[in-house]
């Protein structure tokens, strides 16, 4: 067998970052925790904890619409931008996610043929053929980028955002001619006012699923060093590939069908936590999840008051937001002479 | 030891090897030259099973590479290429720690901490183990993959021209490190390497290649002749010793 290295003193000091780690969680815990609160009480018809006390009507509303909608601006949040980053990781480039990748736009045509084909199908159908197509468009832009010699960053993002553009382009092709434009709109942009009861459990699903990121997190972080490295380890890559890219569709597809498309979300996120926290996987997932709840949580809010007793949906105010930050993020990274 | 047979790789028209059979023994440090197209990082990238063969085998003592479960042979042999463009924000620490993966699958032992310190002192790392690879000089970063591979605690250790990218001083580091890895910690070191000189002065044995052959395999006494350098390099070359070292003159 091999020889050991030989040197005593395991570093002990960074063996349990556990509290110094632990604090500022809690507090953006806590900091999403409050956005919820006060998401929970923002909105068209006046609720306060007082009329929650005593009028049983204002009770219904709340609990029929406005603590669902605010569970799955948190779920939804959180799983969007875990499934960025687990595109980040697997493709090693810092510009993919959902929707620069084709996998929103391919969960869309898949529920618009659905819907063509099959007018009543029930939610669940729906559900499934958003997460096959998603997938089926996820690896057609896994496997145009094996096909490619150019892999600099920007490219890699330009590939899935034309193929994206292509994609979408033949759906929105397919609805004009079947009049089914309107719902198409439904599905491309993020929108929470119709989440009701009834409406939105499926999103838990996709929660879970953020939770499974966690637990793979570190041969996620392992496939994040490159191929070559992943191998040498002996991590079964393609199948850390297979797993990771159907955790995406699966996000994608579930989050498309019940709120619509989120933009940027999955980009700006990831970007924000791998600046502070690094890129490793099993430290950033609970980061990547309480700023993606809270990031959502907060744009909806501004969706909500911002044309006041008006809604906007929330995809627009997170791509004005999304953008700003991708901007800031480019700049910065050009003021550092980064690759 | 590492057993070549019959290895063939094709390109579509280009044979890059053709039907190389070679043994590299155990311990000491192995050198594989030959001008740039020869198949050396072919050959390599084929044993550290980071690439298919088209034909042959490989076993490393005795165990087929191709057969062998991935974190089985993850434990005997390990492989780190040039470095590729994308840096992950991993800790210097961070990154030795997932050189363990073979043995812990990411649950460190108390054991596995004692190699990733030994590795990170073992290449001069500690004062740098906690910052980020993207804040690093490429030399730097060169030492923390080395320093992976090392903590991975394999018996053979592969590298593709581990001098890349570093300066004259950081190349004479990167190397006594190499042979101190061998010495000291029993390693087989087989490197890539395009310096013939460094492959003369740091090396237990030189395998030079030329169009997808093994040539020659010797001492560095045996390869560091003019007439086989002729041969492999196509170029005249001058032997002087220096210091007990043959030393290659052929800048003109």
């Amino acid at each position: 067998m091999a020889t050991t290295l030989s040197r005593p003193e395991p570093g002990d000091r960074t063996r349990s970052p556990g509290l110094r780690a632990a604090l500022p969680l809690a507090a953006a815990f806590a900091a999403v925790l409050a956005l919820s609160v006060l998401s929970l009480f923002v909105g068209a018809s006046d609720i306060s904890v007082q009329r929650l006390l005593e009028d049983p009507e204002a009770r219904e509303i709340f609990l029929l619409s406005r603590v669902p909608r605010t569970l799955a601006l948190v779920l939804a949040g959180a799983a969007m931008s875990v499934a960025g980053l687990i595109m980040q990781m697997l493709t090693q480039n810092r510009f993919v996610e959902p929707s620069t990748a084709g996998t929103a736009e391919s969960a869309a045509l898949g529920i618009l043929l659905v819907t063509l084909f099959f007018p009543g199908a029930p939610l669940t159908v729906k559900i499934t053929a958003a997460c096959v197509a998603a997938l089926l468009g996820t690896g057609l832009f896994l496997g145009i980028l094996q096909r490619i010699a150019l892999k600099s960053s920007l490219i890699v993002p330009l590939v899935g955002i034309m193929l994206g553009a292509v994609i979408g382009a033949v759906t929105t092709f397919i609805a004009l001619r079947f009049d089914l434009l309107q719902s198409l709109g439904v599905w491309q942009s993020g929108d929470f006012s119709g989440i009701m009861r009834g409406r939105y459990e499926q999103l838990w699903l996709v929660g879970l699923l953020a939770v499974t990121a966690y637990l793979i997190a570190d041969r996620l972080t392992v496939a994040g060093l490159g191929r070559d490295i992943a191998v040498n380890v002996g991590l079964d890559h393609r199948t850390v590939m297979a797993v990771g890219v159907g955790i995406v569709a699966v996000i994608s597809g579930v989050t498309v069908v019940v709120v619509g498309m989120l933009p940027f979300l999955g980009l700006v996120v990831p970007n924000l936590v791998s600046m502070t926290v690094g890129d490793h996987v099993r430290r950033g997932v609970p980061w990547v999840c309480l700023l993606g709840s809270g990031v959502l949580v907060l744009c909806d809010i501004v969706s909500r008051v911002i044309r006041m007793p008006f809604e906007i949906p929330v995809g627009s105010v997170l791509g004005v937001v999304g953008a700003a930050v991708f901007l800031y993020m480019l700049l910065r990274r050009n003021a550092h002479g980064a690759r | 030891m590492i057993e070549l047979t019959d290895l063939r790789k094709v390109y579509g028209d280009d044979t890059v090897l053709r039907d190389v059979s070679l043994r590299i023994e155990r311990g000491g440090v192995t050198s594989i030259i030959g001008p740039n197209g020869a198949g050396k990082s072919t050959m390599l990238t084929i044993i550290g099973r980071l690439l298919k063969a088209d034909g042959g085998r490989v076993t490393v003592d005795d165990l087929d590479t191709e057969r062998t479960p991935g974190r089985e042979m993850a434990k005997r042999l390990s492989i780190l290429r040039q470095e590729n463009r994308f840096t992950t924000r991993l800790t210097v620490r961070d990154l030795v720690r997932f050189g363990r993966y073979p043995h812990s699958q990411g649950r460190l032992t108390a054991e596995d901490h004692r190699h990733v310190e030994a590795a990170l002192g073992f290449l001069d790392l500690e004062p740098l183990a906690d910052r980020f690879l993207d804040e690093l000089s490429g030399g730097q970063r060169q030492r923390a993959y080395v320093a992976m591979v090392l903590c991975q605690d394999t018996d053979y250790v592969l590298l593709d021209e581990p001098l890349n990218n570093l300066d004259m001083k950081h190349a004479v580091a990167m190397m006594r490190q190499i042979r101190s890895a061998a010495d000291t910690l029993g390693k087989s070191v087989v490197i890539v390497i395009h310096d013939i000189n460094f492959a003369s002065a740091y090396s237990d044995r030189i395998v030079a290649m030329r169009d997808g052959r093994v040539v020659h395999t010797g001492t560095p006494e045996e390869i560091m002749t003019p007439e086989v350098l002729k041969e492999v390099f196509d170029l005249d070359v001058r032997i002087e010793e220096v210091g007990g070292t043959r030393v290659g003159v052929y800048y003109r």
